[in-house]
């Protein structure tokens, strides 16, 4: 058993299962759908459940964690408002916001 | 270069002569029998290619190195009866194969037995070739014919003077080659080459078993060559037992295609096709002789299994009857001697199969004489009656051209080709075996041997069979010679006698000549029994190759009997036999020569059966249902399931896989966020349960 | 009374999360998304994440997902309804590589953890709560160990501005 798993309480398993499984269900939809803001969306539940994560550890550990989660909601942040503006732009040029034409990442 | 060749041809090449007697035979510039027709179909089929308009090149070539080769074997004949040996001598010219145990020179065997042969192939075959100049003058494809004629002849003489199994089976071979190029040598009329090509093929099936006998021959002698084979044999073979019965039996196959007895007969009436005087050559008097031939070269091996010898003689017997049924309801007078070809080769079946090897190498002679006549006759009656037809229709426009083979458009000839007219009838009595013609003499021998050596049964087929051929040439020659003329319809005999004449000398002359050998030829060999002087020349003259075969036999207790089965000496039935051969001829004579004959347009199919022998018993017809569709089903799902799907399928489906590849690869770079994530998950999973 | 909470909360988020990625409508996905996030924050308070919580909430529902919401409603996509969920066989490949993934996980979590202790440790983190008050135990490290990364953060979001705003606005014509 690996030590920075030592001293859980059920609780805290039950939120890292949490975590695992929402964390799941994000790249579910990020995979399974064609609609470029659903796909954002669904890359914030993923960012939030590494969130749980991160809290649930840092309960252990120190309060390093918290402040992880602190820095990652601000890159959250930038990082969807970036995001939205070149959904914008694309929507611009292609008219839809299916992910499957954009395809300019190609070399 | 030169000077190898001249030494080759001498003799003296690189291990020279072997002599295997103190008293020696040393064959006179032996090489130069082969190398001259060899050089002909070289020089002609140039010839063919740069000056295909100037005739005079092959016209010099073609029959020149025939009679050239012609008179070497002269030379040797005569050097061969001064003195007599009784070992073949064998000329070693260079060695072939050199493999493991395997070693196969390339050796000629001059023996009396080959030697005999070599004359019947050069001598016949030099008439032939100069009656050719004759019958393809307007050929346009006069060079390459010469060609692919003396080319056979090359073959053909290796075939006889092999010393050794192989070196016979390139000959072998060789003439099947020029048999087909023959036969389909007017190669742009599909039916012709599909003929070519039937001959060929059939022949396969028979070499099929001549190879797998030379296997076995390897196996059990060590050596391929005729000389130490026909030396140990006896010792080395169980008399009578499954291996040497094996052996015999797969090379009878191959003469059963090479020389046209059941079941591989079919190619040859078809291999009519070919220019007369190819089927004069080939399919009357050398290639079809070569089973024949190997029987009397492997006689020992023969002798050493008396199922084998029955089943020869049965076959010959067979197939001499089952031939001539056909050929008296035949029309076209090429197929008439086809299939009389084929059952005059039964008969020397019939005499080498009961070990009767001089026999059957006489009616060999005989036949090569009388059909050969039989044949170039009937060229010449083709050609005229073709010439006048084409003459006439040049006169009024109308197209007047049938079969010129077909007998119903002939008729009372006579009184224009009287020469023709006379030859043949020589050749009819020699083949119906009246005395005193050729015929006569050799079939009469092989009666007697048939039922001297305990054979009644064939005996009395081959009497029946002898009967048939009376009756049958006898219908030839009435239809085609006597009678009304019918070439321009019903009683055209002025029309005729404007148009048709008799054949230029050079066709008619060595007619000529074949006659004199169809009436003397069979003077070589009169039995004692006969109330004539004896003349045992050719007997004596073959005995010591024989000698092998019939000591083996002697000490089988294999005898001659000297009283026909039912009694009665050989002196009696032999003029029983000439008396029921004249008989028939005179009564088919008398039957045919008033009546009407209809013209190939007036004509009706003949019915019931009748029918039957005119359709051939419908042997092709079983061929074609029994083996030729299976196999060409077979062949057919070979190619579309094995070599289109599964092999093409296979390569094929080694691209689609590597496309496979290539697409896998390209959805890396597809430009899709989707794909790029997915990727990641594959890899976080990957990490989570192999590194983690 | 708190673990009934905390089981509560886990259900709702997980319930929310599989709720929004299958709406076809993405206003009804902003919606439980932010269902998600309250859940979410329940669940950080009873992990004594006090101020997180509460800055989850304020930021990502209320700044984040209001964002979100703006750019719906600016390109008009509120009525969506297409179908676009992927077709099956690329689906039950993401599927399964996915539950593979969980699958993993689980087994890590569940494998190689020692049987939880029935009680809730309080660990270092309550102490610390105690003295310095939940705000004060995430400033201290901020402001003082971490502050170097705080400033970049903040230059970060002074990036993201000027780009989101260079990125969506219309080309000068």
């Amino acid at each position: 058993m690996s030590p920075a798993l030592a001293g859980l309480g059920t609780t805290d398993l039950v939120a890292l299962l949490v975590s695992a499984i929402l964390f799941s269900i994000g790249v579910l939809g990020v995979l399974l759908r064609r609609n470029a803001i659903i796909v954002f969306m669904c890359v914030e539940l993923m960012l939030n459940a590494v969130n749980l994560t991160l809290v649930t550890f840092s309960r252990l550990h120190g309060v390093e964690g918290q402040v992880l989660v602190f820095f990652v909601m601000a890159v959250a942040a930038a990082e969807a408002a970036v995001g939205l503006a070149i959904i914008i732009a694309m929507f611009r040029h292609y008219q839809v916001v299916d992910l499957d034409r954009y395809r300019v990442l190609k070399w | 270069m030169v000077s190898a060749v001249l030494d080759l041809a001498a003799g003296q090449g690189a291990a020279g002569v072997q002599e295997q007697v103190a008293v020696g035979f040393r064959p006179v510039l032996p090489g130069l029998i082969l190398a001259l027709p060899l050089l002909g179909a070289v020089l002609n089929g140039v010839g063919a290619f740069l000056w295909r308009e100037r005739k005079g090149l092959a016209t010099l070539i073609g029959p020149g190195t025939l009679l050239a080769a012609f008179a070497i074997v002269l030379l040797n004949v005569l050097g061969m009866r001064s003195v007599a040996p009784h070992a073949p001598a064998i000329v070693h010219m260079w060695t072939w194969i050199q493999s493991g145990d395997l070693r196969v020179g390339a050796d000629l065997q001059f023996d009396r037995l080959s030697l005999l042969m070599c004359m019947i192939v050069t001598g016949v075959g030099s008439l032939i070739h100069v009656y050719s100049v004759g019958y393809m003058r307007e050929d346009p494809g006069y060079s390459r014919y010469f060609s692919y004629l003396n080319l056979f002849v090359f073959f053909m003489l290796i075939l006889v003077l092999g010393a050794s199994l192989p070196m016979m089976f390139v000959g072998w071979e060789g003439v099947g080659l020029c048999s087909y190029l023959l036969i389909g040598f007017w190669y742009d009329n599909r039916a012709f080459s599909n003929a070519g090509k039937k001959a060929f093929i059939v022949n396969r099936i028979g070499d099929a078993g001549f190879l797998v006998a030379m296997f076995l021959v390897f196996t059990t002698f060590g050596t391929l060559d005729f000389a130490p084979i026909v030396e140990r044999a006896p010792d080395t073979l169980v008399y009578g037992g499954a291996l040497v019965t094996g052996i015999t039996l797969l090379l009878f196959l191959g003469c059963t295609g090479k020389s046209a007895q059941i079941p591989l007969f079919v190619w040859l009436p078809d291999a009519m096709a070919g220019p007369t005087p190819v089927s004069a050559l080939i399919h009357a008097a050398t290639m079809v002789t070569a089973g024949v031939y190997l029987v009397a070269r492997a006689g020992v091996l023969f002798a050493l299994s008396p199922v084998s010898q029955a089943v020869v003689a049965s076959v010959g017997a067979g197939t001499a009857l089952f031939a001539a049924t056909i050929a008296i309801q035949q029309y076209d007078i090429k197929k008439v001697l086809a299939y009389s070809t084929i059952s005059q080769l039964g008969y020397m079946f019939v005499a080498v199969g009961v070990g009767a090897f001089t026999a059957g190498v006489f009616h060999l002679m005989t036949h090569a004489f009388f059909k050969a006549l039989l044949f170039l006759g009937a060229g010449a009656v083709i050609h005229s009656v073709h010439h006048a037809w084409d003459h006439a229709s040049h006169d009024d426009g109308r197209p007047r051209h049938g079969d010129p083979n077909d007998l119903r458009n002939h008729g009372g000839l006579k009184a224009f080709m009287p020469k023709t007219w006379v030859f043949m009838w020589i050749a009819t009595l020699a083949i119906a075996g009246v005395f005193p013609f050729a015929g006569f003499f050799s079939k009469d021998e092989i009666l007697w041997s048939a039922g001297a050596y305990g054979y009644p049964i064939l005996w009395g087929v081959g009497l029946a069979t002898a009967i048939l051929t009376a009756v049958y040439m006898t219908r030839l020659m009435v239809l085609t010679f006597h009678g009304h003329n019918r070439t321009f319809g019903q009683g055209g005999g002025a029309e005729a006698a404007r148009y048709m004449h008799e054949a230029p000398p050079v066709m008619w002359v060595p007619l000529g000549i074949l006659a004199v050998l169809s009436l003397a030829g069979g003077w070589v060999n009169i039995p004692e029994a006969l109330p004539l002087p004896h003349i045992g020349w050719l007997e004596g003259w073959l005995e010591p190759v024989f000698e092998p075969a019939m000591s083996v036999a002697a000490a089988h207790g294999i005898e001659a009997a000297h009283a026909a089965p039912t009694g009665g000496g050989e002196a009696l039935w032999a003029l029983l036999s000439t008396v029921a051969a004249l008989v028939a001829v005179l009564l088919t004579y008398r039957a045919l020569a008033g009546r009407r004959v209809p013209t190939e347009a007036e004509a009706v199919a003949p019915i019931g059966f009748a029918r039957v022998l005119h359709d051939k018993w419908y042997v092709d017809e079983l061929y074609d249902r029994l083996i030729v569709r299976p196999s060409m089903a077979l062949w057919r799902g070979c190619w579309r399931v094995v070599d289109a799907g599964i092999i093409d399928g296979t390569v094929n489906g080694a691209g689609h896989v590597a496309r496979l590849f290539g697409w896998v690869g390209g959805q890396l770079q597809s430009g899709r966020v989707t794909t790029y994530l997915f990727v990641f998950m594959l890899g976080a999973v990957l990490v989570l349960g192999v590194l983690a | 009374m708190a673990d009934f909470l905390f089981y509560l909360f886990a259900a709702g988020s997980i319930l929310g999360g599989l709720l929004m990625v299958t709406r076809r409508n993405p206003v009804s996905a902003v919606v439980l998304l932010i269902a998600v996030f309250f859940f979410t924050s329940g669940m950080f308070l009873l992990l004594d994440a006090q101020y997180l919580a509460a800055i989850n909430i304020i930021l990502y529902a209320g700044a984040i997902m209001v964002l979100f919401l703006f750019v719906i409603m600016l390109l008009n996509l509120g009525h969506a309804n297409w179908r676009d969920l992927r077709a099956p066989f690329g689906g039950l490949l993401a599927g399964a590589v996915v539950v593979a993934f969980l699958g993993l996980l689980a087994h890590r979590l569940i494998g190689d953890v020692a049987p939880p202790t029935a009680e809730r440790t309080g660990g270092r983190l309550a102490a610390m709560a105690a003295q310095q008050g939940p705000v004060g135990m995430l400033a201290h490290p901020l402001f003082g160990d971490y502050v170097v990364v705080l400033e970049a953060t903040g230059l970060l979001l002074l990036v993201a501005i000027v780009g989101t705003i260079l990125l969506a606005r219309r080309d000068p014509a």
